[in-house]
């Protein structure tokens, strides 16, 4: 029998599966004792749970939280503002990955950027950019590396070829970030505008992507020092209804744990290999500012220091920005990350603030809470 | 409105339309172009007239090059009117540095499709401009057809009538996509590139009253439904079951995170049809392609929008696509 590409989602997007799950779950919600807060950390799970339209199908005492975990989205102005700034040097070929293209900074976006001339593109792996250097021997090219754990051992395997096969001609900006730094942050963060530790989230769905690479490892922590489930979870339609599922069966069992529902490929430690290459090349920066999320401890990564001469943001530091840019004033997507709103009840929703001309962090990608809500939300 | 004109607004989408909207229907305002119809009807409803131009990069393709889109998308917008392609002009714009060997093989596939369509072309411009002008070689192509089958419209679509594609969606794009620089995907996929007027002709023969007809070019099937429940005022609902597409199609949209109604299609049309004559139009279309399908029915549930069933019982909004498409990150 051969492997065929629909084996890995066909049943998984099965109708009555799904029916059967939100069965099981509505049953076993009638026993909570309070509603329950679910926070999907990851852009991935959002645009699953939307598209698919999953909160139709769950009991009104089962909520979703949206996560901050779109790497595009959570990419503050300022760093956008280097992207364009280096794209528009003379010489420089500018490459990155998909939605980053698109997402506006104070000067305009990369297609913005590109429309004046400016050499951009995008790719599907990292690895492209070796033979864009070789086409283009005269020219820079600097690859603008974004995401989460999932993403950044492309980069470091990108890393390691330039350096043994001696390429001159790549050099790196990194804005990789992880993900539970940012988790302990929504938990441990004093919301400023009502002066208060008290975030609504009551467990998480960790995304299955990032613990291939980490392991479920990396949330150990959650259930034993902050007293929130963390289930690890595919993102076809029935891996997130069983995760949900699995989540509120610990609530009514009074357990407290980490579990893997995507154990089809996700185990404790993760892949190791992976693991070592990013660290071999990377080290936490000691603050990275998230888009409506403000600075998070250890929460970016940087190249470490005797790779330097690969390091644009070193190289270019004379021509790149520092200051801090704010979202808009109306914007409420720091709000809507931590829980304490919903998309819809920003007042620029869908208003001013569209996918077209996105003004807060949560509109940018089509992975983004409030991009999802206004592609696929609006029946809801 | 941007400052500057941007990719995204030759999508085929919402930027597409505002562009569209704010410049041009602004300024060439007339009753005729506002119909906004594939092709403009003219000479007291006799003739349909149309013009399109072609970029598409790779020049050649799985299933098809610049030349044989070129004479299909002309001739498929005015069969999309209910017309017989009769006569087209041919423009081209070449870089210096071009073949003459590809040039002469593009031309001979334009050739074999206006054979197909019963076209010939009439007249022609040819210009050349210095190397880095132009991606190598763009053509514009104009065309005027007979009417045969008056009243098509996209704003005639009422309550109850059926909703058919004529083929699985999305093969095009997604050809185009796998084959471009920074993705390379190999694949075993054609694109859908045909001249759909037979298969007009096979409706109209058989009877059948086409309320619209329009190919899902740009912007792909999403479009070309969004679109219409605007135009007619109404809600269409689909089954997302029922939207045939090919595995290998699907396989590049999960991998990419794209839909395959979003892709864009060069030979594969929507039709509205009056509930009576559903199955003899599907009948007729699966006689060229098995894969022809009944997407679902105009309803007036929540008029001007699209709305997709899951098999699950859930249901959404199906959107115009926007902007650029963009493969996800992770």
């Amino acid at each position: 029998m051969t492997l065929e590409l629909k084996n890995l989602y066909d049943d998984f997007r099965d109708g009555d599966t799904i029916k059967a799950y939100a069965k099981i779950i509505a049953e076993d919600a009638k026993k909570l004792k309070k509603p329950i807060n679910i926070m999907e950390v990851c852009g991935g799970h959002t645009h699953t749970i939307m598209k698919f339209g999953l909160p139709q199908l769950l009991p009104d005492n089962v909520n979703f939280i949206h996560g901050p975990g779109c790497p595009v989205c959570i990419m503050p102005k300022e760093r956008i503002d280097h992207a364009y700034v280096l794209a528009m040097q003379d010489n420089v070929i500018l490459v990155t990955l998909g939605d980053m293209i698109k997402v506006p900074g104070s000067n305009g976006s990369l297609q913005d950027a590109r429309a004046k001339g400016a050499d951009v593109r995008f790719v599907y792996s990292p690895m492209e950019c070796i033979k864009i250097a070789q086409e283009n021997p005269s020219k820079k090219v600097i690859f603008f590396a974004i995401g989460f754990e999932t993403t950044t051992p492309m980069t470091a395997v990108l890393v390691e070829q330039v350096i043994k096969q001696k390429i001159p001609n790549i050099f790196f900006h990194i804005n990789h970030v992880t993900v539970p730094e940012v988790m302990v942050e929504l938990i441990d963060s004093r919301d400023v505008h009502v002066d208060s530790y008290n975030n609504q989230i009551d467990a998480f769905l960790g995304p299955s992507h990032v613990s291939v690479i980490s392991g479920s490892k990396i949330y150990d922590k959650f259930p034993k020092d902050y007293g929130r489930p963390v289930v690890v979870t595919g993102f076809e339609p029935v891996d997130a209804m069983q995760g949900i599922s699995m989540i509120v069966k610990q609530f009514i069992h009074e357990r407290c744990e980490l579990e893997i529902q995507y154990k089809r490929v996700v185990n404790h430690e993760g892949n190791l290999k992976a693991q070592a290459l990013i660290e071999t090349y990377f080290e936490k920066m000691s603050l990275f500012r998230w888009r409506g999320l403000g600075n998070v401890p250890d929460s970016g990564l940087k190249l470490k220091k005797e790779f330097a001469d690969y390091y644009a943001e070193i190289l270019y530091k004379e021509i790149l920005p520092i200051a801090e840019i704010e979202d808009h004033k109306l914007c409420i997507c720091g709000d809507i990350l931590r829980g304490m709103a919903k998309p819809h009840e920003c007042t620029i929703f869908g208003t001013a603030c569209k996918p077209t001309t996105p003004i807060g962090s949560c509109m940018v990608s089509s992975e983004g809470a409030c991009a999802a809500y206004y592609k696929y939300g609006n029946l809801l | 409105m941007t400052k500057t004109v941007t990719i995204a607004h030759g999508n085929g989408g919402e930027e597409n339309n505002e562009l569209i909207k704010n410049i041009f229907y602004k300024h060439f305002k007339n009753e005729i172009l506002e119909k906004s119809e594939d092709a403009a009807v003219i000479e007291n409803g006799k003739l349909a007239f149309t013009t399109d131009s072609f970029t598409v990069s790779p020049l050649f393709f799985p299933g098809g090059d610049i030349g044989k889109l070129a004479v299909c998308g002309t001739c498929n917008d005015l069969a999309m009117m209910g017309a017989k392609p009769k006569y087209m002009t041919c423009s081209v714009i070449i870089e210096e540095g071009f073949s003459t060997r590809d040039l002469e093989k593009i031309v001979k596939s334009m050739k074999k499709e206006l054979e197909i369509n019963g076209a010939i072309v009439v007249s022609g411009d040819t210009k050349v401009v210095p190397k880095g002008s132009v991606d190598k070689l763009f053509i514009n192509t104009t065309g005027i057809g007979e009417i045969e089958h008056a009243g098509i419209s996209a704003s005639n679509i009422k309550e109850g009538m059926s909703i058919l594609v004529s083929r699985d969606v999305g093969t095009h794009g997604a050809t185009i996509f796998a084959a471009r620089e920074g993705i390379e995907l190999e694949s075993s996929l054609q694109t859908d590139c045909a001249s759909l007027y037979p298969q007009v002709k096979a409706l109209i023969d058989a009877g059948i009253k086409l309320v619209a007809v329009r190919d899902a070019t740009r912007g792909g099937v999403s479009a070309v439904l969004n679109e219409w429940a605007k135009a007619s005022d109404i809600c269409i609902e689909i089954e997302e079951e029922s939207v045939p597409v090919q595995e290998e199609v699907r396989g590049i949209c999960e991998m990419l995170g794209f839909e395959a109604v979003d892709l864009a299609n060069e030979g594969t049309f929507v039709l509205a049809v009056n509930e009576d004559d559903t199955s003899k139009a599907l009948d007729i279309l699966q006689q060229t392609h098995q894969s022809a399908s009944i997407l679902g029915k105009a309803t007036l549930q929540h008029k001007t929008k699209v709305i997709l069933h899951s098999s699950w019982g859930t249901k959404r909004f199906l959107d115009l696509p926007t902007g650029e498409l963009l493969p996800r990150i992770c």
